[in-house]
């Protein structure tokens, strides 16, 4: 290799030739200039007792080791229509991954292990779906037809996923545009993932066919931000009917995006909407960046149909790293192998995603297609080539190496090792293309990995086992009579009643607005004093604690119908409401009983007023008079709260205490 | 339009497809009082309603669209699917076995339309290879398709039909005969071959699969393999049943043909060996015998072939207060013999006596076997048994009630002398009445036991 070649200098430069700015201080000029473009799928577990197509407990979880059996399972890739092979199918088989199963008899039965045909639908998990789609303002569809959508890497024991399709072409408002719905599907969710080594997948199936159901968008959003908007837009609707799990893991979000020339690749299993912007904004710059490094290549490499890599096995003295990992591979066995890359210099450091090169995208596959764990590979062009002495001019020797080239030192056991090679060259040959269309595995730090090759439209097919259901007029229009008020009229709603904009979206996130209807027409208190209440005071005491896990928002309606009922302050609501989280059976009396609550009169309230004026003269450091009155509310507040609103009490301890001067002017002669 | 364009449609979504000039695989535009839809019209299968058109729509996935909603279709392209399973020369190796396949209408082989969801078989070697490649690392195949029925209707004829032209290429030379078949009466043939083939130097195995192969998770390429492996490099030539043993991807059974059942309807599990120990465990790689009393493959292609069976031959499975009348009938009808499947150790209630009787003076042959499954029948015990004894009814040991259905028709397809009948019935052909039951013939256990929960949470079940 060029000895002035650094690897460092190379990253920033390519990272800066393309353009990238952190999303922090992008703007949409950025986005347009690489064409960001973004669709979602949203996943939301519906609140069934039962499961979709069996009736196991649905939301019942178990830990990694709570299981009674285990099953072992492998996936073969079956032919598609065009008598072809889809693509994942074909990486998962060659992957030749053995998959087990943890059982517990809670949870799982023998239709979850594919032992078993489906039940018919459950049919409170289709109604609540249905409610979701008419509110998502999708056609409703005349049949339902159960469809098989293949996943061959084990998360669901059969293979395929039971899905259907219950409407298509809707649309959501946003703020400022509206946003186009292919489809809304209900399916049956799939098993939560233990272990992925070497050769073996360990799955749980706990969560193995929960009703779940998955909105899916068009490509309408142009920005990460709108991205972020529209999903929680569709998460805040799907709680509004109540109807759906919450907590963590029962709302997962994947996304589709690309830049201007790029490739629809799915970043999966995104659990927070907030992670949105910046997983999607980092995508499509390293889309940018694949493009980038698309020119260069095509620029350097004369003829790239010929292009291939070559490689030579290396003994144990011909490897003169001091890096670790490779130490200890040739300890276990594994082979060492060299492997030259023609005219990739430059290449393997590029800029892809922040911290990340165009190396990641060869390792993360070796990992996945070949799998052989990380470390897997070490490379000519690493940030640490000094320190661990990674430039190997011998190998470069044995590999016959130009000065254009970079090398690739990899391990793993012996039967790998072709899978690995063939993987290296695919990955290479496929950056003359641009960007591969790809399923990626997300981080928090807003970065990704691959995860499989992005499944084509030819996984879908019938399921035998299962009779169409026809959707009749009158059931729909039935489904349709109790419909919860849209987002976007909440959202006006709310601002129009002078509910503060930051308690907006938690109020939609907890469903809250039904309860605040509720409170408000039936008791007559006002939705911007309960709003503001539940949206700054409940939240919160919910942040500080949990609540008792009896405890329900029914509890707060019962607060205030009781204080409504007893005549007193609303105001007294929220120390009541402290108790109630922790003990939520306890009777509103008792806790009154227990905050020492006094019903009295204004009259006797104001009692005081006289004795305390006198008592403040004699301690107070200060001539001020209003501090009088502070001092005063301080000593009264605790007995009027609830017998009197405050803002009231205040007005006439301010009244007593001017009276209370004037007599004592009265009666100190001039 | 003829029929073709409107492949399954009927009634009203007939009329309405035919009104608006639309076809099967028509890519249509779909205005309803539900919105619009948009998808390729697909054919709809036979015994659905009359009341919806179903189209797959751009995402892949299908829907149906009700009649009644409809306000216009517009058909805008035509997209007709040909669905075709690839084929590739499947490669001789000089060196591996030569097996042959006989196709019976199973669905070990099959694939699905996408489209349609119609099944279509992958049978010819050629098919087969494409579909289990791995195949072609443990034998030559060849393959015949002897007759196209489901499992349930097979019968007789069939069972002749596969006799004898198993007997052909054992004559012919192969090395071994897998046989694909459905599994619902997988263990009725199986038993008939037991008896129509006698005397087999190379390895007879039937075979199926409890999840059909347009499945990911499929069991029939794993059983395929294992069955071919079986037939070309196994030991036992003998007719078994090759099927998973636990429902993990790890091992198949070798089950003797005589003594195996379909025991659950649709663990991948399901087949057993009921009464004693299954034969072997097959892996690709190795027949692991578990019993040493087997016939061993030989050199020699002396086959005995006996194609024979009485149709006339019928089950009574016994219930609580069953009347005579449903002897009577069969005995009315000309049946010639009859299977009684008793409770316990061969009982039936004292209503049926006199038509047990009247069978017996009419020259019916009739036969014990018990509802249980394991044990034998035992009517000395208890004094209903001796008097069905003193009847005429002969107890059949521990022959399993299908077996010996199976049985008796091959021995009434020989002779009409009931003794003759008795002493082929009685005298064992291959373990469908063995001496002994062994201890660990008898093995259901029950799940809660602490033990067992052990034993299932350590080993794959």
């Amino acid at each position: 290799m060029n000895k002035q070649f650094d690897p460092h200098k190379n990253y920033e430069k390519t990272r800066k030739n393309i353009g990238f700015v952190p999303l922090k201080k992008a703007s949409l000029k950025d986005w347009k200039r690489i064409g960001f473009m973004s669709g979602l799928e949203v996943h939301q577990q519906l609140k069934t007792s039962r499961k979709l197509f069996c009736r196991c407990p649905a939301g019942v979880y178990q830990d990694h080791d709570d299981f009674d059996g285990e099953i072992i399972r492998h996936m073969r890739p079956t032919l598609s229509e065009m008598g072809e092979y889809d693509g994942t199918a074909l990486m998962e088989f060659r992957t030749r991954k053995e998959i087990v199963y943890r059982l517990n008899n809670k949870t799982a039965c023998t239709y979850d292990i594919d032992d078993t045909p489906p039940f018919k639908i459950n049919q409170e998990a289709l109604q609540y779906a249905l409610e979701i789609s008419l509110l998502s303002n999708l056609n409703i569809v005349g049949e339902v037809h159960i469809t098989r959508k293949q996943y061959l890497d084990g998360s669901i024991p059969t293979g395929f996923q039971r899905t259907a399709i219950l409407g298509v072409e809707g649309d959501i408002q946003l703020s400022n545009k509206k946003i186009r719905l292919i489809q809304l599907s209900i399916e049956e969710d799939s098993c939560r993932e233990i272990s992925d080594i070497g050769h073996t997948r360990i799955y749980k199936t706990d969560r193995l066919g929960i009703p779940l159901i998955e909105t899916v968008t068009y490509p309408d959003m142009l920005s990460p931000y709108e991205l972020q908007e529209a999903a929680e837009y569709i998460r805040f609707l799907n709680r509004s009917t109540g109807r759906v799990r919450t907590g963590i893991g029962t709302g997962r979000e994947d996304t589709n995006v690309s830049c201007r020339g790029g490739t629809r690749v799915e970043i999966k299993g995104v659990s927070h909407n907030s992670w949105l912007p910046l997983l999607s904004h980092n995508e499509a710059f390293r889309q940018y960046a694949l493009l980038a490094i698309k020119d260069l290549l095509l620029k350097k490499i004369q003829n790239i149909k010929i292009w291939k890599i070559t490689s030579t096995e290396l003994s144990d003295n011909k490897i003169e790293t001091i890096y670790p990992p490779i130490h200890e591979a040739i300890k276990a066995g594994f082979k060492v192998i060299g492997v030259n890359l023609p005219g990739f210099q430059s290449i393997l450091s590029h800029f892809t995603q922040p911290g990340k090169v165009f190396a990641d995208e060869i390792t993360d596959r070796l990992k996945v297609i070949a799998c052989l764990e990380k470390p897997n590979m070490v490379y000519s062009e690493s940030f640490y080539q000094k320190e661990l002495n990674l430039e190997f001019p011998e190998i470069r020797k044995l590999l016959d190496a130009g000065d254009e080239d970079a090398q690739i030192i990899l391990w793993g056991p012996s039967e790998d090792i072709p899978t690995a090679l063939e993987t290296i060259e695919e990955r290479c040959k496929m950056a003359f293309e641009g960007v591969p269309g790809e399923t990626r595995k997300s981080f928090e730090d807003g970065t990704t990995i691959f995860e499989r090759v992005l499944p084509g439209a030819d996984r879908m097919y019938p399921d035998t086992d299962s009779a169409p259901i026809p959707l009749a007029d009158d059931f729909i229009a039935k489904l349709g009579e109790n419909l919860p008020i849209p987002v976007f009229k909440r959202l006006q709603q709310m601002q129009d009643c002078g509910i503060p904009e930051d308690t907006h979206k938690y109020l939609l996130k907890k469903n809250l607005l039904p309860l605040i209807d509720r409170i408000c027409d039936e008791l007559g208190y006002s939705q911007k004093y309960i709003g503001t209440f539940l949206g700054h005071y409940y939240r919160h005491m919910e942040g500080q604690k949990d609540p008792h896990p009896e405890f329900s928002y029914n509890k707060i309606y019962g607060l205030f119908s009781f204080l409504k009922k007893k005549r007193l302050d609303p105001e007294l609501a929220k120390s009541m409401l402290g108790i109630l989280v922790d003990h939520p059976n306890m009777e509103f009396n008792s806790v009154l009983t227990s905050l020492n609550f006094r019903k009295l009169k204004t009259e006797a309230l104001l009692a005081p007023v006289g004795f305390l004026i006198e008592k403040f003269r004699e301690i107070r450091r200060s001539e001020e008079e209003t501090k009088t009155k502070k001092w005063l509310m301080g000593q009264l507040r605790k007995q009027a709260i609830g017998n009197i609103s405050l803002r009231e009490f205040s007005h006439l301890v301010e009244k007593e205490i001017n009276a209370y001067n004037h007599s004592k002017d009265d009666n100190y002669p001039d | 339009m003829n029929k073709d364009f409107f492949q399954g449609y009927k009634g009203e979504a007939l009329k309405i497809l035919k009104k608006f000039n639309v076809r099967v695989w028509g890519i249509a535009e779909i205005d309803t009082s539900r919105g619009l839809f948009k998808g390729t019209v697909l054919p709809r299968a036979e015994n659905d309603d009359d009341k919806h058109i179903v189209i797959k729509i751009a995402t892949g996935y299908n829907i149906g669209v009700a009649t009644n909603t409809i306000k216009t279709i517009k058909e805008i392209g035509y997209l007709k699917a040909n669905y075709k399973i690839p084929e590739q020369e499947f490669p001789f190796t000089e060196h591996l076995p030569n097996v042959k396949l006989i196709g019976t209408g199973g669905t070990i082989a099959s694939r699905l339309d996408y489209r349609t969801g119609a099944v279509i078989p992958a049978f010819s070697p050629g098919e087969l290879y494409g579909a289990v490649p791995e195949l072609a690392d443990i034998c030559n195949l060849d393959t015949e398709k002897v007759f196209a029925v489901f499992s349930e209707n097979m019968g007789p004829d069939q069972y002749k039909q596969l006799a004898i032209a198993i007997g052909k290429e054992i004559e012919k030379g192969v090395d071994g005969i897998v046989i694909g078949h459905g599994t619902d009466t997988l263990h009725h043939t199986a038993t008939a071959l037991s008896f129509m083939v006698q005397n087999s130097p190379v390895p007879i195995i039937l075979v199926g699969s409890q999840r059909s192969s347009d499945r990911p998770s499929s069991d029939a390429a794993l059983n395929l393999m294992h069955a071919c492996y079986a037939a070309g490099h196994g030991d036992i030539a003998e007719v078994c049943v090759c099927m998973f043993g636990p429902t993990s991807d790890e091992y198949g059974f070798l089950h003797r043909g005589t003594r195996v059942r379909k025991m659950h309807s649709s663990y991948r599990s399901a087949f057993r060996t009921l009464g004693d120990t299954p034969l072997a465990t097959v892996r690709v790689g190795e027949v692991k015998a578990l019993k040493n009393n087997f016939n061993h493959r030989r050199k020699d292609r002396n086959v005995e072939i006996y194609p024979f069976f009485e149709d006339r031959v019928s089950m009574i499975y016994f219930y609580p207060h069953m009347h005579s009348d449903t002897i009577d009938s069969l005995v009315d009808l000309g049946y010639k013999g009859i299977i009684i499947i008793g409770t316990g150790l061969g009982h039936v209630n004292k209503e049926l006596y006199p038509a047990i009787e009247r069978a017996k003076e009419k020259g019916v042959a009739i036969y014990m076997t018990v509802q249980t499954l394991w044990g034998y029948v035992h009517m000395f015990v208890y004094e209903t048994g001796r008097e069905l004894l003193a009847m005429g009814v002969i107890p059949l040991e521990n022959m399993l009630p299908e077996a010996a259905f199976i049985k008796l028709g091959w021995a009434l397809g020989q002779t009409n002398d009931l003794e003759k009948v008795k002493k082929i019935m009685l005298s064992p052909v291959i373990d469908e009445i063995t001496l002994r039951e062994p201890y660990n013939g008898y093995l259901v256990y029950q799940g809660g036991v602490p033990e067992v929960e052990e034993f299932i949470k350590k080993f794959r079940k």
